[in-house]
């Protein structure tokens, strides 16, 4: 196998910046899990397929399992560590304990990341809307019909801004 | 999981160099495709090439012919909710809207929706054979799980679908595709893009592997008035289609001028049927007349076993998205079908 040399990348993580010396194949999500030690966002799948890894990347969502940390260079993120404001918990991570929106927790970080991401692109209007805009992101304890409640007691009170 | 070179090029010219420098070398945009290959040890590149610092290629733009062209970086949800496609080519909004999830509609490039590689469990499994994956190994679909495979266009050495949702919108839009390559540009029309899997089935398209998709040319057209695109699967978001449509028509009161029909999850491309659109031309919009029209489409469908239920679900969604395309009202989130 070749080697290839580290590359130097910036990333601003929480408003916080942070210089790396990465391999080109490490992926947004190991780089934040295990360089950065950022551990609340999860790898679930590692496939694009269960949303747990979603972050907000330059103001949209995206998975960081399917993201190269080296092509991220100079992006801002926010992932759920970064969403409260100091220990004041963000609206949407009330509501998600207000409406029982998780059991195990596992894709709790990447459903509050994703659900900003979504009221930020303001696309979803009605209830049915939210949820395939949401579909993104799988609870396999079937917290759902909660999570659904959550953002739109979150998208009505239009302070998720 | 093999490690890999990685380069950034912000110029085609350079970026085509590059990729050209190895023969084991790859482009990126999105990387929702090739990164998700690449974790699975289905695609080894040697080199990555990313081109997502080629700004020429990021933006949506207005012919002067009345057409739109789609920059190859543009993402797709980018495409789906610019105010132009939105009007002129609401059905392809409408079927970009309806693949994947909001996170890879955001990450995923317009350019490389047309590259990405077929879902077949068997592709996707290296410790089987596979003729798109290791050509001449053999099909195992052909006689085995083949629930998702195609009905149309097959070939004894493959029966693999392409999965893309957008591309069954362009076909019938009759986008063009442009590329660019060591020795200039040419156009491609997009049903010679992508290729029916024949003793060949490694091919998926007609690009060749020196060249990069620069921009996707939307016709100017009138099908924005009546439009669906129907897409079944086995839940109602995030999946593949079992069986998707788009359909769209002119209208001159209820005689149809113009008809478009293209279907997703049948075949190894986007499956259209010019001789099914041309006897709708003059005729009323009916049920009726849609299911002569369906008959056409699936002309010499075959089912493998598992998969002999997409025939006649092909040819009621057929029917069934003409009917919706007729009035888009049907298509507000949650609304009713029209039959």
């Amino acid at each position: 196998m070749r080697s290839s040399p580290l590359w130097s990348i910036m990333l601003t993580v929480n408003r916080k910046d942070y210089e790396l010396e990465i391999l080109p194949w490490v992926s947004l999500l190991d780089a934040l899990r295990d360089r950065l030690k950022l551990t609340g966002t999860k790898k679930g799948c590692d496939h694009g397929q269960c949303g747990a890894c979603t972050v907000i990347c330059d103001g949209q969502r995206i998975l960081s399992c399917l993201s190269l940390a080296v092509m991220k260079n100079g992006s801002e993120i926010t992932t759920i560590e970064g969403v409260a404001n100091g220990s004041e918990l963000h609206p949407l991570q009330k509501a998600f304990i207000e409406h029982d929106a998780f059991q195990c927790g596992y894709c709790t970080p990447g459903q509050i990341c994703s659900a900003l991401g979504m009221l930020t692109e303001g696309k979803a209007q009605t209830r049915e809307e939210v949820k395939e805009l949401m579909s993104g992101n799988l609870c396999r304890c079937g917290a759902n019909a909660g999570i659904i409640d959550a953002i739109m007691e979150v998208k009505k009170g239009g302070d998720h801004e | 999981m093999n490690n890999f070179q990685y380069k950034k090029e912000i110029t085609v010219t350079t970026a085509l160099e590059a990729v050209n420098s190895n023969e084991n070398a790859a482009f990126i945009a999105g990387g929702t495709n090739i990164i998700d290959l690449w974790k699975y040890n289905i695609t080894n590149p040697e080199l990555l090439v990313d081109i997502n610092g080629i700004d020429e290629l990021r933006t949506i733009q207005e012919l002067e012919d009345g057409g739109v062209r789609l920059g190859a970086l543009v993402k797709n949800a980018a495409t789906a909710y610019h105010p132009v496609i939105e009007k002129k080519y609401p059905l392809l909004s409408k079927a970009i809207l309806a693949g994947a999830s909001a996170q890879i509609r955001n990450m995923a490039t317009d350019g490389g929706n047309l590259l990405q590689r077929t879902r077949c469990y068997y592709f996707y499994d290296p410790d089987v054979p596979c003729n798109k994956r290791v050509p001449g190994s053999g099909c195992p679909a052909l006689n085995g799980r083949n629930r998702m495979h195609a009905i149309l266009g097959n070939s004894e050495h493959c029966i693999a679908v392409f999965p893309s949702d957008m591309c069954v919108a362009l076909a019938a839009l009759e986008a063009v595709v442009n590329v660019m390559g060591p020795n200039g540009s040419r156009s491609i029309p997009f049903a010679e893009f992508h290729r029916l899997p024949g003793d060949m089935p490694h091919l998926d398209n007609t690009l060749q592997q020196d060249e990069m998709i620069t921009s996707i040319d939307l016709p100017s057209n009138h099908l924005y008035k009546h439009y669906t695109y129907l897409k079944l699967r086995d839940r109602h978001s995030y999946a593949f289609a079992l069986v998707s449509v788009a359909a769209a028509f002119e209208m001159d009161g209820n005689e149809i001028k113009k008809a478009r029909i293209a279907l997703g999850g049948v075949a190894h491309k986007p499956w259209r049927n010019t001789e099914a659109e041309e006897f709708l031309k003059g005729k009323t919009a009916t049920a009726d007349n849609f299911l002569i029209a369906a008959e056409n489409v699936l002309f010499g469908a075959q089912g493998r076993g598992e998969n002999d239920f997409k025939i006649p679900l092909a040819r009621r969604a057929i029917v069934r998205a003409c009917m919706m395309a007729l009035n888009p009202e049907t298509q507000r989130p949650g609304a009713g079908p029209s039959l």
